[in-house]
């Protein structure tokens, strides 16, 4: 939870006087909110975390850390199904079947 | 140089490593304040691939494992209420109160809802006018700032049904109670990037001088964790004690202005309860004054909750970098991942579960490979 992961910035919009941009982290998209990065522009990559924009980064840099974060699975845990999660906890099976 | 090849750059890291090693003339321990960069030390093996002059103490950096029991316990509490929808982050589901958690809240009927940001939360408040949300609100100044933004935009939209249970805590008080407690063996602090990202470096020349201890701001990739590494070692080699950005493409001096002064306006410091340590004078926020309509511990009465910490977890000497996580009896016996009795084993950010998940893969003979995993 505590992670930041790098995206990028698809496409801006103002909602309800907010400034919102749908972002690409490596396939996965989301709705993220530019109040604190509020120059962002479409096509640049940032540090996004629980759903805010709190850094601009390079694009370099951002495509490494996606990579890193895909291959420790950091990026399941952060977008996959967190109740999935939970559950895999009480099914040892699955959990071994895991390992 | 057994995980080298994992690396993204094995050439480099072998010179960062050669550099480390060519510069270290004595034994120096070095806490990781962040539960991140653990993670990616125990995974890479980072610790295992250091001269052995080096030593790295894992830091409190996990948000998850740090949140007291007394606030789990009123989470649980106010999730099992029926008018409300309780949301949350997923990695908090399967932290134990004293006797379920939120996995369990919701298998028992609460409503329980896990969002990827709190604005979620929010906007699930603006379509259950007849319902009251909670959102918890936990975690270090990365989250901070999010979440002050959520209960200023609830504010300003007048969204009355919704709340926050906040358990923030800032990282600099948990560097000034680890260097103050006797037992402490810390000589340098990793800081955590992503909180330096928010936060700017203003507060760590106090800390560096103060205790005569270089920081050095670093990141969560191997090499970046390697290269605040070897800076730190430089430092304490020339007896210097700075603070020192090595996570320059993340980190500017003066943090996000914008997300500082939301932290300012919706937050006010106060004393904090950290999980296994006890309470840090100054070490977290609550919401200040003019939101405590939105204060979910005001509008539900949910104090004085008696709790009961495990006997056999030793989380908070792991947290405080005073035992490794395999020093604990229970470590991978009656507390696992699939049954934990800590905070420090549920969440991945936490020193337990790493040491769990990957210290089998060690390539040195270890305590822990007399261990049985699962
Ligand atoms: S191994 Fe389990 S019981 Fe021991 S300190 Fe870690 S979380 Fe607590």
């Amino acid at each position: 939870m505590c992670l930041a992961v790098p995206g990028k910035v698809m496409e801006i919009e103002e909602r309800d006087g907010t400034r919102m941009a749908t972002v690409d982290f490596g396939g996965v998209v989301k709705e993220v909110c530019l109040e604190y990065l509020p120059d962002l522009a479409v096509g640049e990559y940032a540090i996004v975390h629980v759903g805010f924009a709190l850094q601009r980064l390079d694009e370099e840099s951002a495509r490494r850390t996606l990579a890193l974060f895909e291959e420790l699975g950091l990026l399941q845990e952060e977008f996959g199904d967190p109740w999935e999660a939970a559950a895999d906890q009480d099914r040892p099976q699955a959990q071994e079947a895991r390992q | 140089m057994k995980y080298l090849e994992e690396f993204q750059n094995p050439e480099l890291a072998r010179r960062l490593l050669d550099d480390i090693r060519a510069t270290v003339t004595r034994p120096w321990a070095l806490m990781e304040v962040c539960g991140g960069q653990t993670h990616s030390i125990i995974r890479h093996g980072i610790d295992q691939l250091l001269p052995e002059e080096v030593e790295l103490i894992h830091g409190p950096g996990c948000p998850v494992c740090v949140t007291p029991l007394a606030v789990i316990d009123q989470a649980l509490e106010i999730a099992s209420r029926p008018e409300v929808i309780f949301c949350s982050f997923g990695d908090m589901l399967r932290v134990p109160g004293t006797d379920r958690d939120l996995f369990r809240v919701r298998g028992e009927g609460g409503d329980v809802r896990v969002v990827y940001s709190p604005l979620d939360a929010l906007k699930i408040a603006q379509q259950n006018p007849d319902r009251e949300v909670v959102f918890f609100g936990i975690g270090f100044e990365t989250t901070a700032p999010p979440n002050a933004m959520t209960v200023h935009q609830a504010r300003r939209l007048g969204i009355r049904n919704f709340s926050m249970l906040v358990s923030h805590v800032r990282v600099p008080p948990a560097i000034e109670a680890i260097m103050t407690s006797p037992s402490c063996r810390v000589q340098a602090f990793l800081a955590a990037g992503h909180v330096c990202s928010v936060m700017g470096l203003d507060e760590y020349p106090a800390l560096a001088d103060r205790f005569g201890v270089p920081i050095v701001v670093t990141g969560f990739e191997p090499l970046d964790i390697l290269e605040g590494i070897r800076r730190a070692v430089r430092q304490l080699e020339r007896g210097e004690h700075t603070v020192d950005n090595a996570y320059p493409r993340a980190v500017r001096a003066a943090g996000n202005p914008a997300a500082r002064a939301m932290l300012a306006d919706v937050f006010e410091v106060a004393d904090r309860a950290w999980r296994g340590i006890g309470t840090i004078p100054a070490s977290g926020w609550r919401l200040s004054d003019r939101y405590r309509d939105h204060d979910a511990e005001h509008r539900f009465s949910v104090e004085g909750i008696a709790t009961r910490e495990p006997a056999a977890c030793r989380s908070g000497e792991v947290l405080q970098g005073l035992i490794k996580p395999h020093e604990c009896e229970a470590f991978g016996t009656t507390c696992t991942p699939r049954t934990p009795l800590g905070a420090t084993m549920v969440s991945t950010e936490g020193a337990c579960a790493a040491y769990y998940l990957y210290r089998r893969l060690g390539n040195a003979p270890t305590p822990l490979e007399a261990t049985p995993v699962v």
